[in-house]
């Protein structure tokens, strides 16, 4: 216990001093903390609950739609802002700049938890693959409909406000990132106070059986649109939170971008670990760290790079870096294991 | 007229998918994929001066070989495991190809032109061109050739073995690995061909693969697994949806519909089998 608070505190000093250590590394950190956000809560229901998601992109999207436009369409007409050119006329002032974001992500984070409750009745009564197959079209069809859009921006984007100028002051690398931290941490208590409840044991229990978890009385529908929403919720906070750091939201290439974010999300949390607290975290740096060198050095070939990545990921790791761990270290999980039996199946392989 | 032509393309596709979901149990997302390969075939026949109708030929063929190697390489790795893993596994195969088609290929949009001319008529109230009419019934021929082949041929009767019961079949003295990979291969023939027929009459695009994925997968769960009249019923219907989508919302929103459609459907079936208490899996 003494172990995990030092373990806390060492990384809650390294994200706060870490953009100033890395100055050059700002964005990428930022964009870190946002991905591993996105696969801690993929995991709430890909891993725990047993739902492969493809569509949590939706909710991605949709924070990043809605934080930009509400930031905007505070203070401006959102229509002519969209319209080619008009970021050019219309200049947030600082005070109106954070006003417009504060306003905005909590709207980036309710909406996207009011529509996971609507849809998820009629969504996670499927199972299985058609729960993948559903959710996957149903990002897909999210991207195709808002870049059919008029006032978000349809085919040719949206530009999200400039960050203001305060004096001389340039902080806008610092602003994004600790947004993104703070977010990620706060995604991070949510998830582990979660985590020891019995609300997790009930989603294991939906993974591992849902007939049975509902022969037992647990009403598993409610607990499967919670967890749906929880995901929701966190994940489009991080997409309001990108939206304004990418500075540029096109609908099928930044927002609901399937072919890229949406299977990121699925591939960190597996390359972890489904199923674990810290598996994502380090399944999504791991990633992370390896798709920058890759989209650096392999230009024009990263999806090709993607492609086989996932393929190798996906057959050779299928549980993951903590699976493997776990494996490899039983008792360091607190797994007690016959020392007998072991060298029996030691013996076996 | 044009969505029913288009239907009968999307049924040839369903059928391959239809095949080896009843048989591997598998979903291939690379599916689509594997349709415009099959049309850069043609497309590059077309480009070294050979008619584009051979395509129809020559595709399949080469495709049959794709189709082993992927199942070699890959899916008989994925085929006896859990589903999301083969669905995450096709997937990556998707991207994979879609990006190695875009740098072999270009991102440009292309059509292998086969110089059919078009046929007028009801009083020329009705343009329909050749070159559709030649999709329609090449897939027609195609797709009753496949039927015949099943049923008849000892391969075609293994497959069936295998899909209804593996293990038994396998007792039986069935290779069912080779029955697999029989399988595979017969689908990326079958999409070798549509692409083909899409290459002459529509256009390719190395990015156009999912929604092929995704239409297929949409007739497949409409009509059920190895239910011929039914999947070429509901490819047309969803061609005809298609072409109303395209000309009541407008042809950016063609896609979306489309991805849409799959979506109500699938809650549709989900809430009226929840009736009966029971759930769609």
């Amino acid at each position: 216990m003494k172990n995990n608070l030092i373990l806390y505190a060492a990384i809650l000093i390294f994200g706060l001093v870490a953009p100033f250590i890395f100055p050059a590394f700002k964005v990428q950190l930022s964009i870190l903390c946002v991905l591993i956000i996105l696969s801690i809560t993929w995991n709430i229901q890909g891993g725990e609950m047993g739902y492969n998601s493809f569509g949590n992109i939706l909710f991605y999207g949709l924070g990043m739609y809605l934080c930009a436009s509400v930031q905007v369409g505070m203070f401006f007409p959102l229509a002519e802002w969209t319209e080619s050119g008009g970021e050019k006329t219309f200049v947030h002032t600082p005070a109106q700049f954070f006003q417009g974001f504060g306003v905005g992500l909590a709207v980036a984070a309710i909406v996207p938890t009011i529509v996971a409750g609507l849809i998820g009745y009629s969504i996670l009564g499927l199972r299985g693959h058609y729960f993948a197959i559903c959710t996957l079209g149903l990002g897909v069809a999210a991207g195709e409909i808002s870049g059919g859009i008029e006032i978000i921006g349809a085919g040719q984007g949206f530009t999200t406000p400039p960050f203001p100028k305060v004096g001389s002051l340039e902080a806008r690398g610092e602003f994004f990132y600790f947004c993104s931290f703070a977010v990620l941490v706060l995604t991070f208590i949510a998830v582990k106070s979660i985590y020891s409840t019995r609300f997790k044991l009930v989603l294991n229990a939906i993974r591992d059986n849902e007939d049975k978890a509902e022969a037992m009385g647990i009403q598993t529908m409610k607990y499967k649109i919670i967890g749906w929403m929880i995901s929701a919720f966190f994940c489009g906070l991080a997409g309001g939170i990108m939206g304004g750091l990418v500075g540029y939201i096109d609908s099928t290439d930044v927002a609901f971008d399937g072919r890229e974010m949406g299977v990121f999300m699925v591939l960190m949390a597996i390359l972890g670990g489904k199923g674990t607290l810290w598996g994502p975290i380090i399944g999504a740096t791991i990633f992370h760290i390896f798709k920058e060198g890759f989209w650096t050095f392999f230009l024009g070939w990263q999806y090709v790079a993607l492609g086989v990545l996932i393929v190798v990921i996906v057959i050779y790791f299928p549980e993951g870096l903590m699976g493997w761990l776990r494996e490899k270290y039983p008792e360091k999980f607190g797994e007690v294991i016959d020392e007998k039996d072991r060298k029996a199946q030691v013996e076996l392989k | 007229m044009d969505g029913i032509l288009l239907g009968i393309l999307f049924a040839l596709i369903a059928y391959g998918m239809a095949l080896q979901w009843g048989v591997m149990n598998i979903i291939n997302i690379a599916q689509g994929d594997l349709v415009i390969l099959g049309g850069y075939i043609a497309y590059f026949m077309y480009l070294y001066g050979i008619h584009p109708a051979w395509g129809v030929i020559v595709s399949p063929i080469v495709m049959y070989f794709v189709g082993i190697g992927i199942y070699k390489l890959v899916i008989n790795k994925v085929v006896d495991r859990d589903l999301f893993i083969s669905i995450l596994a096709t997937f990556g195969i998707s991207i994979l190809f879609m990006q190695l088609m875009n740098f072999a290929f270009g991102a440009d949009v292309v059509l292998a032109n086969s110089g059919y001319g078009t046929t007028m008529l009801f009083d020329n109230s009705v343009t329909l061109p050749n070159s559709k009419i030649f999709a329609a019934v090449i897939s027609i021929v195609f797709a009753i050739g496949l039927v015949v082949y099943m049923k008849k041929s000892k391969l075609g009767r293994a497959i069936r073995a295998t899909a209804q019961n593996a293990r038994a079949a396998k007792i039986l003295g069935v290779d069912t690995e080779k029955v697999y990979a029989a399988t595979f291969g017969i689908n990326a023939a079958l999409c070798g061909v549509a692409g083909a027929l899409i290459s002459i009459t529509f256009t390719i695009h190395p990015y156009m693969g999912l929604p092929y994925t995704i239409r297929s997968f949409m007739i497949v769960i409409v009509a059920g697994l190895g239910n011929l009249p039914g999947v070429a019923l509901s490819g047309m219907g969803l061609g005809v949806f298609e072409e109303f989508a395209d000309y009541i919302l407008g042809t950016e929103f063609r896609i979306g519909s489309v991805f849409l459609l799959l979506v109500l459907i699938l809650v549709y079936r989900r809430f009226k089998l929840s009736k009966k208490r029971e759930y769609l899996k």
